[in-house]
């Protein structure tokens, strides 16, 4: 069996009295394209950063490509990209000088850095905007940038902080594309994000991570699977408090209210359409998804 | 349990990665190079125009009232101070001002520690490149000083290395405020409260023995005297003394300087 692309086990961040993250234990096989979701401050992003070795654990072990981490953590990222949840371009170079520079930061150089801005332009669907300043460029073209930046070095694993935050749908589907692509070449992936689809359409498997800990670990069909009711009824607007009281007490059905919205759940169609004609308002039946199962197992309330 | 997670912190601060000296941080070295090359112009006027014209206006003008100092001209006295404070203030701008806009604002440091570069790598390239780059401020000053006449034959040429250790010297310094700055206004401090006072009593502008004793005694701790006290004979032909020692204050302080701005900015980038 091929070595695992990323071992951790029972690893702990310690900040003052809290455990940002609070024993994590991962694997990640070779070719996976791996998610992490959880809400703000669950403790994706300082994982993430364990993972590279830019902040040592508190406790717990990490092999990351074969590398115990921190102790090999340079080596490491020669072997690995990192597109960063924040864009840090260089603002004083075009768009090849980005890339030269950030090669040179590998030891790279020559006609075989050249070679491979090259591709890495052709890539990123910039290839004639290689001498653009970065100030010129869209959102959507600086993030394909960045991760055209992040596979400078051929990287057998690339790690990607929230990849397509703030992008606009069709952006947004430029770089699921080109993620693809990265993973038919046989590359492994790591990315976090907010977006359930992107992590639904992409992922082989997913972790949902809050309060320092993975809540859960499957396939996307396998989380829904083992974690939610697999039907959905969504009521908009008013709804009858008589009709309400006994929609709580039918069985069967799970109901969870925010604010206006009521969400019924049920492992049968029929009796909860049935019960949904029955309130009078306007509905949406719907199969689970990934956002409900999300929801499900990190809470309604709102982090900040 | 908590003595427990103390010992699993312990070693896992023990595996932490180990720093070896290296050429790495050429790389960083190179990247600001050539962004200063792009902005050229403005470098430039800045870093070599300013002190040329103050050295310039005040040498001749005021020069005519001084008359001579410890028996130099006063153009030729204040010409090799000012290769001094030209090369302090140029390296300590860079390593306050531009490398905080690097570190803060650009995050170009976090992109090349997501490369194989660690922290001592992006910090030593930081603290070279202002002290080249404080280096191609002072130097043309030495230059400029040679054409007109004002230097003491090719002993002068000794000032160039001399010139780049009180750079290092002064960004090391420099950059041990910027890793824990949180805003462009701790530099503000720097430089009025620190660099500027030290700049007015460390011989540049008059002769030091013109202080009083206490506060001389204060200024030779700090290192802007010892660079006058090297340069100022070099490039005029007077006569050195305690060279060991001046040189050994400047190490010194460039050596301990960059420890301490590593350490910190471990704190703040890798906690």
């Amino acid at each position: 069996m091929p070595q695992a692309v990323v071992e951790v086990s029972g690893l702990v961040k310690r900040y003052g009295e809290r455990n940002v993250v609070d024993g994590v234990d991962l694997t990640i096989e070779p070719g996976e394209c791996f998610g992490l979701l959880g809400p703000n401050g669950a403790g994706k992003t300082t994982t993430l950063r364990m993972l590279l070795g830019l902040t040592p654990p508190s406790g717990g072990q990490i092999r990351v490509l074969g590398h115990p981490i921190p102790a090999e953590a340079r080596i490491m990222r020669t072997r690995v990209g990192v597109v960063p949840q924040f864009d840090n371009l260089d603002p004083d170079f075009t768009v090849r000088e980005n890339l030269a520079t950030y090669g040179s930061y590998f030891g790279l150089r020559g006609r075989e850095l050249e070679r491979r801005i090259e591709q890495l332009l052709e890539f990123a669907q910039l290839a004639d905007r290689g001498d653009a300043p970065i100030q010129t460029l869209s959102g959507g073209m600086k993030r394909r940038l960045t991760l055209a930046r992040a596979l400078i070095n051929r990287p057998e694993l690339l790690v990607l902080d929230e990849p397509t935050t703030g992008l606009d749908p069709q952006a947004r589907q430029h770089i699921w594309e080109r993620l693809r692509r990265l993973l038919g070449d046989g590359r492994s992936l790591i990315l976090t994000t907010h977006y359930m689809e992107e992590a639904e359409r992409l992922c082989d498997r997913i972790a949902i991570i809050d309060h320092g800990r993975v809540q859960a670990c499957d396939s996307p069909r396998g989380l829904i699977r083992t974690h939610i009711e697999p039907h959905v009824v969504e009521l908009h607007g008013a709804v009858d408090p008589t009709w309400l009281a006994g929609a709580q007490s039918a069985s069967g059905v799970r109901l969870e209210r925010v604010g206006e919205t009521v969400f019924l759940y049920g492992f049968e169609r029929e009796p909860l359409l049935a019960l949904a004609d029955a309130a009078g308002t306007e509905y949406l039946y719907r199969p689970a998804n990934l956002e409900d199962v999300f929801l499900k197992l990190t809470g309604r309330e709102l982090r900040d | 349990m908590s003595e427990h997670t103390e010992i699993l912190s312990a070693t896992a601060a023990a595996a932490g990665e180990r720093w070896r000296p290296s050429l790495r941080f050429l790389a960083v070295w190179r990247r600001h190079f050539l962004v200063w090359r792009k902005l050229l112009w403005s470098a430039i006027i800045g870093n070599f125009g300013e002190p040329l014209f103050y050295l310039l206006a005040l040498g001749y003008g005021l020069g005519r009232f001084v008359g001579e100092l410890e028996g130099l001209p006063y153009l030729v006295f204040l010409a090799s101070g000012t290769v001094c404070s030209s090369a302090m203030m140029a390296a300590a701008f860079e390593a306050t001002f531009s490398a905080y806009t690097r570190l803060d604002y650009q995050q170009t440091w976090m992109a090349m520690l997501t490369a194989p570069l660690a922290v001592e790598d992006v910090v030593l390239g930081e603290v070279v490149w202002a002290a080249t780059k404080a280096s191609f401020a002072a130097v043309p000053i030495l230059l400029v000083a040679a054409l007109l006449g004002l230097t003491a034959g090719w002993g002068a040429l000794w000032v160039v290395p001399l010139v780049l250790l009180t750079a290092l010297c002064f960004a090391a310094l420099a950059m041990c405020v910027t890793v824990v700055a949180r805003s462009y206004d701790y530099f503000t401090y720097l430089i009025t409260l620190l660099l500027t006072p030290m700049m007015l009593l460390s011989g540049v502008f008059f002769p030091l023995s013109e202080l009083p004793a206490a506060l001389q005694g204060v200024v030779w701790l700090l290192p802007l005297a010892h660079a006058v006290a090297l340069i100022r004979p070099l490039m005029t032909g007077g006569e050195l003394g305690h060279v060991l020692l001046h040189l050994a204050v400047l190490a010194g302080y460039t050596v301990v300087a960059f420890g301490l701005a590593v350490r910190l900015a471990r704190r703040r980038l890798m906690s």
